[in-house]
């Protein structure tokens, strides 16, 4: 046992905080992953992260904690591209990219000032990698508060989103308010962005929301299962990478304070997705759905 | 501000803009944003791989992003577009958060690999960023037409027998090859808004394929020599003001198109 769980990994309080948050963040981050995965919105859900930095760099900035910076730059920002019509296929892909491209040039200065206020000296890596280590335990209730918030919200939303996610048309003549529902979807995921962002940095953080889903989406039948299972892959890979990372810190090099969480978490989610290809998991309606909801762009 | 160092500095970042410029062009058209976005950044990890082990890291670049465009490209076959390039790019980034977190200088090496140092550029770096660049300016010249083609209408590319898989795979190498290049210059996050910035507000002003891409080239030239000017005078990081410039001559582009027809012109 000593081998694989080092010295104090049990009674050690930050990876319990770690555990604890880390299985509420990912399994909220693989259910929302499976809608976004259906809908197409993969690039959404990356550039909401990438632009989170933004918020995170600001927060470290202006001395408030990092994640409520994710949230507000987040959903702003997803606000912003509802109006601008992310919606539309058709030209959104550029829009989100330019919007992307202003958010990064302003990360970019924040986390140079940062820096130059000499007190945050690693604040370019916290926010890029994250830093569940130091997750504070006065941030805990409002992490799970909002994971449990996006959660509920997604799940009472299932029905009319699943339905305005593959067909927008047959949803619209059925009363469902498709445009209304997609503006709800893009609140909780740039919520589920954010805390992602927390755990394994914001950079990375389309890791555990697409990861998962997109593993799930292969190899389980219908909605339900799919979001069952990438809950359950997500928070393996979430505690395993803890685990890793938490014995990793006898590892060479030496003196490097052990290997980065979300560098684990990451392989393990790919790894996850890979291992659908290899085995003969795959069944075939799901390959027919896949390919017939590939979108052209 | 033209000597020593700045010199090299001035030289880079021309040839970092043409080859944004010409590029980004190409992304904006065949749609390809997040693969624009994701190359850069997964290259990154070669660079801090490369740092680690001693080597150039345009090497470590070149390797990595190259790597890259292969696994979006073999991903993409068998599963979506967008989830094999999210996934592609996070590996990569993953890998390059492990490679910095055993480098001595942890924190100043991500921020200058992410963000750029655009003011440390030796005259070591500059050759390999002036050859690589015109390997891949070359490289499109070459494919210009069959490019254009398999972009604009892939359908009648694919009855003439250019087979759009290997199209997208060649234009995804040459990408790779421009932006690793690029990425000690203005970091792996903010090519991409040198790339798609002035790309898309050249498309918005002409809709003639040869003058959007000059117009693109300029204005990515424009947005580099001032951000340089400026970032001189305040010593803001130059990203900044290159994703500034970016967006300020998309939103220019679209208002243009807006007032000169009452139709506006479809971003791609």
């Amino acid at each position: 046992m000593h081998d694989i769980f080092a010295a104090g990994f049990f009674s050690s309080e930050p990876v319990h905080t770690a555990l604890l948050v880390g299985a509420v963040i990912a399994i909220t981050s693989a259910v929302v992953g499976v809608f976004t995965v259906t809908r197409g919105q993969s690039f959404a859900g990356h550039s909401l992260a990438d632009i989170s930095v933004t918020g995170g760099s600001g927060a470290i900035l202006v001395g408030l904690n990092q994640f409520w910076g994710y949230l507000a730059f987040g959903a702003g920002v997803a606000a912003f591209m509802e109006l601008i019509g992310i919606q539309r296929k058709r030209g959104r892909d550029v829009a989100t990219g330019v919007v992307l491209g202003a958010a990064l040039g302003l990360s970019a200065l924040f986390l140079y000032l940062d820096t130059e206020s000499s007190s945050t000296t690693g604040a370019t890596v916290t926010v890029m990698f994250g830093a569940i280590w130091e997750i504070t335990s006065s941030t805990v209730p409002a992490l799970i508060v909002s994971a449990v918030l996006a959660l509920f919200t997604v799940l009472a939303l299932a029905r009319p989103l699943l339905l305005s996610s593959l067909s927008p048309d047959i949803a619209a003549a059925r009363g469902v308010p498709v445009r209304l529902i997609g503006a709800a979807f893009l609140m909780v995921l740039a919520i589920s962005v954010a805390l992602s962002a927390v755990i394994i940095g914001a950079i990375l953080s389309t890791a555990l929301l697409i990861g998962p889903a997109a593993a799930a989406l292969r190899i389980s039948k219908g909605p339900i299962k799919a979001m069952v299972t990438a809950a359950a892959i997500g928070t393996a890979a979430t505690w395993l990478g803890i685990l890793l990372s938490y014995d990793s810190h006898s590892w060479p090099p030496a003196n490097s304070g052990g290997w980065p969480v979300s560098f684990f978490v990451v392989a393990l989610v790919v790894l996850a997705y890979l291992a659908t290809y290899i085995s003969g998991w795959r069944r075939p309606a799901a390959q027919e759905a896949e390919q017939h909801s590939c979108s052209p762009a | 501000m033209f000597t020593g160092l700045m010199l090299n500095t001035w030289i880079a970042a021309t040839a970092v803009a043409i080859i944004g410029g010409v590029t980004g062009f190409f992304a904006v058209l065949r749609g390809s944003t997040f693969a624009a976005h994701a190359i850069p950044n997964g290259a990154f990890a070669g660079a801090a791989g490369a740092n680690l082990l001693g080597f150039n890291p345009i090497a470590g670049l070149a390797l990595f992003s190259v790597a890259g465009a292969l696994g979006i490209a073999g991903l993409s076959r068998r599963a979506r577009h967008d989830v094999a390039t999210a996934l592609t790019f996070v590996l990569m980034l993953g890998i390059g958060a492990l490679f910095v977190s055993w480098s001595t200088e942890y924190a100043q090496e991500a921020y200058s690999l992410l963000f750029g140092e655009v003011y440390g550029v030796s005259t070591n770096e500059v050759r390999p960023i002036i050859l690589l660049g015109a390997i891949s300016i070359m490289l499109i010249l070459i494919m210009f037409r069959p490019l254009m083609l398999s972009s604009a209408m892939p359908e009648v590319a694919a009855a003439r027998g250019l087979s759009p898989d290997l199209m997208e795979l060649a234009f995804l190498v040459v990408m790779a090859l421009a932006t690793s290049m690029t990425v000690p210059v203005v970091g792996a996050l903010l090519m991409f808004s040198l790339m798609i910035g002035p790309a898309a507000a050249a498309r918005s002003f002409t809709a003639s394929p040869v003058l959007a891409m000059g117009l693109s080239v300029a204005l990515a030239l424009v947005s580099v020599w001032a951000g340089i000017v400026l970032s001189y005078h305040t010593s803001w990081p130059l990203g900044f003001f290159v994703g500034m410039f970016g967006a300020g001559f998309f939103l220019l582009g679209r208002g243009w198109a807006a007032i000169r027809t009452t139709r506006v012109i479809p971003l791609h």
